[in-house]
């Protein structure tokens, strides 16, 4: 497993996406993903909502466990992933692709965002 | 002690397959090895391979073992033939169950002394032995703990008996769902039973420890070319929810009897020895009166519309009351929805009853009122 270097890491384990246009992709890492088991239902922030760095924006519910998502940015969502709303499997299958969770146009964020090196140590998943 | 989680003969082979490991009643068992959904559907229609060392083995022998087990359990042990299982309970004296049991019966021979072996949940293992060797006073019977003596590789799924059948001389064909014979396996001896918690066809092979490894990739490499694969707690959890079986510390507790988990049918009053005295007689012939004329609640099962899943200790709600509790919950890989199994009122326990819910976080998710079980294999 490996952590995308262009990607910045919350300790929740969400990932963000480096801004186009002010607009940075969400979602959460392979570490995280293994962690819950096969996700079967993802409920996500809807398209205009405001999400707060650090507080639950939505939940990810898996076959042992129901997780909650937290927001590593504030912003306003722009965009929610209907792929995975439709096929929560694709969380598990694709963390870093095509299992995005949502887009926030990003009004601001914390300092302690780490990066792909500091996540692989804080998680211990960069082996 | 230690208080760190036993480990089974079979802990280095998990890691080394990547297992997800978890703490259960005290040991370190795999969860998963990969996803749970595909090692839930490979046992529904190819094979599944668990290590299910964590089980408790409890043997019973003597010129009074069968009186023993009769007074010590609420079944009519007498009736078990030579070869053969029985599922069953042992209750306290107030009817509260401690737990669930499969019960086998040992010793072909008709000169040999018989012997019986009892298997208890693991985290209940420690007290059925307590207990059964308490309630032996007085018998001419020993009770011996057997758990290190065994580990238990399980092989369940359509293709077990084809897996399993190259790998033995043993007549599997005549061996009856519930029955259990001495056998080689793969050049080990084992007890090979037809036995398993899953819903379909399977195989529980009970071997000593040190052969452990070895079955197992024997097991390993006859499945391999029929898809079968290593299957972990968590998917054994899902296909039993399905298959509409009990687990202890969910739907069975101390505080229930089994006519109140609607397993009143394993409590047999018509008992010959020691008299028809067992423990717990008295308060189960009160159970059995008030399931037949005014039940409490009822064991159903509920199907969501929705996709959110209920989990154990979610209230089951109708017309804004609470009106039972949900015992198990997940989401069921064959059904593709969310599924439960849930103690309600009698009123609402009927299949099909409408306005019917579960609180989950707050929200009324909408469900429907099923009998159980959610999955009955074709034969």
């Amino acid at each position: 497993m490996s952590n995308p270097q262009q990607l910045r890491y919350s300790k929740e384990h969400e990932w963000l996406s480096g801004a186009e246009d002010g607009v940075s992709t969400v979602g959460i890492t392979e570490f995280a993903a293994n962690a819950l088991g096969d996700v079967v239902y993802a409920q996500l922030p809807e398209v205009g909502d405001t999400v707060t760095a650090g507080e639950t924006c939505g939940e990810l519910e898996s076959t042992k466990s129901v997780s909650d998502l937290y927001s590593p940015v504030t912003g306003e969502v722009v965009e929610a992933n209907q792929d995975v709303v439709d096929d929560p499997a694709l969380v598990n299958s694709a963390p870093f692709e095509g299992g995005w969770l949502f887009k926030v146009r990003i009004s601001d964020e914390p300092k302690d965002l780490l990066s792909a090196d500091e996540y692989d140590a804080f998680s211990g998943s960069g082996n | 002690m230690s208080n760190a989680p036993r480990k089974t003969a079979l802990d280095a082979l998990h890691r080394s397959l990547g297992a997800t490991m978890t703490d259960f009643a005290g040991w370190d068992m795999p969860l998963r090895y990969g996803s749970e959904r595909d090692e839930h559907i490979a046992v529904r229609t190819q094979a599944g391979l668990f290590d299910l060392s964590h089980m408790g083995e409890i043997t019973v022998t003597g010129p009074q073992a069968v009186d023993l087990l009769d007074y010590a359990l609420v079944g009519n042990m007498s009736t078990i033939g030579p070869g053969r299982a029985r599922y069953t309970m042992i209750c306290q004296e107030d009817g509260g169950i401690i737990d669930d049991l499969i019960v086998y019966r040992l010793g072909e021979q008709e000169a040999g002394p018989v012997q019986y072996m009892v298997v208890a949940n693991a985290g209940n293992a420690q007290i059925v032995l307590d207990t059964i060797t308490e309630r032996a006073a007085g018998f001419d019977a020993e009770v011996r703990d057997d758990r290190d003596a065994y580990s238990l590789i399980a092989v369940q799924g359509p293709e077990s008996p084809g897996i399993l059948k190259s790998l033995t001389d043993a007549d599997l064909d005549g061996l009856k769902y519930y029955a259990g014979l001495p056998g080689t396996v793969a050049g080990v001896p084992a007890l090979i039973a037809r036995t398993g918690y899953t819903g379909e066809d399977g195989f529980e092979l009970f071997v000593a420890p040190e052969h452990a490894e070895k079955l197992w990739q024997a097991l390993t490499d006859a499945g391999a070319p029929v898809g079968l694969v290593p299957a972990g707690l968590s998917c054994r959890d899902t296909l039993r929810l399905e298959a509409g079986m009990p687990l202890y510390g969910h739907e069975l507790t101390t505080a229930l009897t089994p006519f109140d988990a609607g397993l009143g049918r394993v409590v047999k009053f018509e008992k010959t020895g020691n008299e028809g005295r067992f423990v717990g007689r008295e308060a189960l012939e009160a159970a059995a009166e008030r399931a037949e004329t005014a039940p409490p609640r009822k064991l159903v099962g509920l199907i969501a519309e929705g996709r959110r899943v209920p989990r154990a200790g979610m209230s089951v709600v109708a017309g804004g009351q609470v009106i039972g509790e949900v015992t198990s919950g997940a989401p069921s890989p064959t059904l593709g929805k969310p599924i439960a199994i849930a103690y309600v009122d009698a009123a609402h326990a009927a299949p099909g009853t409408e306005g019917v819910g579960v609180d989950i976080r707050g929200a009324h998710e909408p469900y429907e009122v099923v009998a159980l079980p959610f999955y009955k294999r074709q034969k």
